[in-house]
């Protein structure tokens, strides 16, 4: 199964971090949420694209996770040479990950 | 129960016109904020401000000022808005003047500032720069703007003297409804810690505008949004306790529920326990949304950690050059001409001894967004065209301009069938940052009146 199936997520950024929220439909999906998508799993996932350390953060009251990617936009938003310099895609692609 | 609301006019510079108006026609408001300031805006309008003493603003605040003025004055709605961006008294006199040819009376402008560091920045020459870890003054870049990210003080001083329009520079995004709360409910920033936390979080909800009326939301098949062509922005209704709901306007296209809320709550907060303003370090973890009704959500519990006791300075330089050009090709064999034609581009640039500090090679259609290994896994192989997009940053425009020419050269020297070459050569402002203490940035407020 594809994240996309239990999960929804939004993409923002600050300077050279991305900041992806990964929210689940149905509250119960909370806790796989939670099982599967580790930082290691998330680092090693956009290893092509995240140079630095993955943080995430667990709301627990509206079951969702909120993973802070460091080092991640190519230099900076305004510098990176990316053609989706903000990485406003880059949740689309957490939502393929497979579980 | 006193209750304000808020409505939420525009997410961004450029942002549409006519959810704002529908918003102020309709939605029976008190106050509408118009956020129109990201990272980089205002390092622009300050160059654009050398160019000219009298821009520097928004430049669709004249666009804006000529739809909102009349509704202002027929509706008593109050306006906050940072569309002054690097000028703000330049913003203040073009509506004033928009506001005389409209034949408006009664009304009184007032326009905020202080978050301009540019001329003081000496002061701050030994503060570390987050990005790069060195001293300001080490950064050897030639410096265009540095404007403090101010809170709610100048906009709540505006409201006290009964200004209708309030114009700022800089301030932070939440400021704009923080402002109104807290001056309208008498809230204390150090003792009334949930409902500023609260009051942070209905700015955070309302910046974005159609962002949290389902705009940025729809994905056929999983989340349908009806009528985006028609987008409701948002309003909130606040009430003293600092509870609050975000709806829109009825009939209007979008939707609120609590998923689009919890997208924008998590958008762009890193640590939801931490969310540093100006006004408060908002706590966002404990949060609830609750579906009220159609389009009618309640938010709760929100709270905030008290002030911070610094400010962020954004501080805009000349940073670099970019230069980049892109090509189509189609067919079966569409992806081995593509990388034909990289490396035709990558070769000429050693021939012509190009300096580049970064390259970088795309194949749109193919791993533009998400590089090899997320798009090898995502593609089933077949592909009827690519785009083939090379950039590079240098430090000179010339470099830069080699780039883009390399790949217009495709055309007539490149692999068979390439076509629609776009190129393009910008120099780059960057933004950087510091943080100083509280105590060294004060608003001022000025006021322009028709009485």
């Amino acid at each position: 199964m594809k994240l996309k199936e239990i999960a929804h997520s939004r993409t923002g950024d600050k300077g050279e971090i991305s900041n992806i929220s990964l929210i689940a439909y149905d509250r119960k999906d909370y806790d796989i949420l939670k099982e599967k998508v580790t930082c290691e799993k998330v680092k090693d996932y956009f290893r092509e694209i995240c140079k630095g350390e993955v943080v995430r953060y667990e709301l627990e009251e509206l079951g969702a996770l909120n993973f802070v990617l460091d080092k991640t936009l190519g230099g900076g938003v305004t510098r990176s040479l990316a053609l989706d310099k903000h990485g406003k895609s880059l949740g689309m692609a957490l939502l393929e990950m497979e579980i | 129960m006193k209750t304000i609301r808020i409505g939420s006019g525009a997410g961004y510079a450029g942002d549409r016109i006519e959810p704002a108006v529908e918003l102020m026609e309709k939605g029976n408001l008190d106050y509408i904020i118009f956020e129109c300031l990201a990272e980089r805006t205002i390092a622009l309008g300050q160059k654009e401000k050398q160019r000219d003493g009298t821009k520097g603003y928004n430049p669709l605040l004249e666009y804006r000022m000529q739809h909102i003025l009349p509704l202002v004055k027929e509706k008593r709605i109050k306006v906050v808005t940072n569309m002054g961006a690097a000028n703000v008294k330049a913003a203040a006199d073009k509506t004033m003047e928009i506001a005389k040819s409209l034949g408006i009376d009664g009304i009184k402008i007032a326009y905020v500032t202080g978050d301009d560091l540019g001329k003081n920045l000496e002061a701050f020459s030994d503060h570390d720069v987050l990005e790069t870890g060195c001293k300001l003054k080490d950064m050897g870049v030639n410096i265009i703007s540095a404007n403090a990210y101010m809170g709610a003080e100048g906009i709540m001083e505006a409201l006290r003297n009964h200004a209708d329009v309030i114009i700022t520079g800089r301030v932070s995004d939440p400021a704009l409804v923080i402002g109104p709360l807290a001056y309208e409910f008498g809230w204390d920033m150090e003792k009334d810690l949930d409902r500023m936390g609260q009051a942070v979080l209905a700015g955070h909800l309302l910046e974005c505008a159609g962002q949290v009326t389902g705009g940025y939301y729809a994905d056929p098949g999983y989340k349908e949004v009806p009528d985006l062509e028609r987008l409701g922005y948002p309003l909130a209704e606040i009430d003293e306790s600092g509870t609050f709901i975000i709806t829109k306007v009825e009939g209007s296209g979008g939707l609120v529920t609590t998923d689009t809320c919890k997208e924008q709550m998590i958008y762009e907060i890193h640590n939801p326990e931490e969310y540093y303003t100006p006004d408060a370090i908002a706590d966002f973890s404990k949060v609830t949304f609750t579906q009220v009704g159609k389009d009618r959500v309640e938010a709760e519990h929100a709270v905030s950690k008290g002030k911070p006791g610094q400010l962020k300075v954004s501080i805009g330089y000349e940073d670099c050059y970019i230069g980049e050009g892109e090509i189509s090709y189609g067919g079966s064999n569409c992806l081995e001409r593509a990388k034909l034609a990289e490396e035709v581009v990558r070769k000429r640039l050693e021939i012509t001894s190009a300096v580049l500090e970064e390259y970088r090679c795309d194949y749109i259609g193919y791993n533009s967004l998400y590089r090899d290994a997320i798009s090898e896994r995502l593609c089933d192989g077949n592909r009827s065209e690519i785009r083939l997009r090379i950039s590079g940053r240098t430090k000179d425009e010339w470099n830069a301009t080699l780039i883009a020419n390399e790949v217009e050269a495709l055309y007539t020297n490149g692999p068979a069938g390439g076509g629609g070459v776009v190129k393009r050569v910008e120099q780059v402002v960057s933004v950087c940052s510091i943080f100083i203490s509280r105590e060294d940035v004060t608003a001022s407020v000025d006021y322009l009146e028709i009485p």
